[in-house]
């Protein structure tokens, strides 16, 4: 399945949240519920939601592991995913269980062809 | 809806769109839902100003010796306590006691009224009030097509019709006045559906498209922005205002929906009344009751409310509030009697969030508080 997560690898933690594409989509965060550390998640659930005004979105995992963080930051300020969505807005951390599964991904070329698509899945 | 299903658009729609509005379909009408963001909008309204195009809602005139007769038939509330310039809000009700839908009527003259309408319930409210007019001295038009409507709502309302509207300016809360804009038979009422201060400008669709950036060049000036049905739901939701067919129906009465402040038993015979007054005397089984969540999250409506385990009724309208910054709702709770402070839970996506019954409305804006709320 293709969705609006980003993955970001750095050493062995993976960083997830979502595209600047996604937040403007979705507009007006006002709650973001993300998985909590200690749980495993494996590629392509849904795993957690974030809330605008309007309606709610699922935010799948990317890849499987073990969620080892959450941005602390997102519950005072669910906006910053608004205004950082690629940055201070990151959603979790995994540390993933099968790193080859960053194949199956879209690389960030792939995901502007994407994205010109007439109708897209996810969010 | 179906794509093949054609959408109504109003005068302003090329207006919005070049706006950058995001539209949706609201009843088989096509409106924006927001232009940018639903809480920049809702922001604006609350500080400033909003202007919204609602030409989707209908405008029933009814003028003739017996206006007000039928009027005071059809009604919940007393209509003729408003005099020739003054509007009221009032609950059109049925033989069962329940809510054919709620409108805002303006007395023009003497004998004749100006009834603003929901945009879904237009054509049921017009048979209705045409089949209670039958033996009766009144001539009823339908006049939604002519006129189309645009709010102007906020603290800053007054100065922004102001110049160009000096009287409308004067008016009361709950005031109306009939006037030419562009040379055309217009009316002007300080109402609205937001819990601020405002107007509504009711102008004939050829040229309310003039009004509209009149009112907006104007506007922009002092800080206001075009506003979409997103915010205006957030914005009426915080203030206790009812949205027909989410939170009212023909199955609810007005009294249900602890509204019983427009239900005047005392002026004499209209339809539903006897089951009105039982209500009254035997108490309620089912009462529309404010919830605010406790912890932070959003509910939505249909989420189901318990009170002590069990479950008592579900949210009908519910949004996260941008003013008070947490989750709020009103619900048809089966427990009528709970005081502001009870506690609750709220389920949202199978979890249940700590909540607590609310006094409604849930904010109370310092644009309207010195005012007197209603007519």
């Amino acid at each position: 399945m293709k969705s609006h997560e980003w993955v970001w690898l750095d050493k062995e933690t993976a960083w997830v949240g979502i595209s600047e594409h996604a937040q403007k989509e979705i507009t007006d965060v006002v709650f973001v519920d993300p998985p909590k550390p200690g749980r495993k998640v494996a590629h392509g659930q849904s795993c957690g939601v974030i809330e605008s005004v309007k309606a709610a979105f699922d935010i799948y995992a990317p890849i499987s592991g073990e969620v080892v963080a959450a941005n602390q930051a997102l519950s005072a300020d669910p906006g910053l995913v608004n205004r950082s969505p690629q940055d201070q807005g990151w959603i979790f951390q995994i540390k993933p269980s099968q790193i080859s599964e960053l194949e199956k991904l879209m690389d960030w070329a792939q995901y502007q062809e994407y994205l010109k698509a007439p109708a897209h899945d996810g969010h | 809806m179906a794509a093949t299903t054609e959408l109504r658009r109003t005068a302003l729609f090329d207006a919005h769109v070049s706006l950058g509005a995001k539209m949706v379909d609201f009843h088989g009408w096509e409106l924006p839902i927001q232009y940018e963001s639903i809480l920049k909008e809702h922001a604006a309204v609350r500080s400033l100003c909003g202007l919204f195009d609602v030409s989707h809602m209908g405008q029933v005139v009814a003028q003739g010796r017996d206006a007000l007769k039928l009027l005071q038939k059809t009604n919940t509330n007393d209509i003729s306590k408003i005099r020739p310039g003054k509007a009221i809000y009032s609950h059109l009700p049925n033989e069962r006691g329940g809510v054919v839908d709620d409108v805002i009527i303006s007395c023009l003259g003497p004998e004749r009224y100006f009834v603003v309408v929901n945009a879904a319930t237009r054509e049921k409210d017009f048979r209705w009030l045409r089949r209670q007019a039958e033996g009766l001295d009144v001539e009823l038009k339908d006049e939604s097509d002519y006129y189309g409507m645009i709010a102007v709502q906020g603290p800053k309302a007054e100065q922004i019709v102001a110049t160009d509207f000096p009287q409308a300016a004067a008016l009361p809360r709950f005031g109306a006045m009939e006037c030419r804009i562009f040379d055309q038979p217009s009316i002007i009422t300080r109402t609205g559906y937001t819990g601020e201060d405002g107007f509504e400008f009711i102008v004939p669709n050829e040229m309310i498209l003039r009004v509209w950036d009149n009112l907006l060049t104007k506007g922009r000036s002092i800080g206001a922005a075009p506003c979409g049905l997103g915010s205006r739901d957030t914005l009426r939701l915080e203030a206790g205002y009812l949205l027909y067919g989410q939170d009212i129906d023909d199955e609810h009465t007005s009294l249900e929906a602890n509204y019983g402040w427009v239900v005047k038993l005392d002026k004499g015979p209209f339809i539903g009344r006897d089951i009105l007054l039982k209500q009254r005397e035997g108490g309620l089984k089912r009462r529309l009751t404010g919830v605010a969540l406790q912890e932070r999250g959003v509910p939505r409506p249909g989420c189901r409310v318990f009170h002590q385990g069990r479950e008592i009724g579900s949210l009908a309208s519910a949004t996260f509030s941008p003013t008070l910054q947490k989750g709020i709702g009103v619900g048809y709770l089966s427990q009528a009697d709970l005081a502001a402070g009870a506690a609750l839970e709220v389920e949202i996506h199978g979890r249940k969030v700590p909540a607590q019954v609310s006094a409604v409305p849930f904010y109370v804006s310092p644009s309207l508080s010195s005012r007197k709320h209603h007519a």
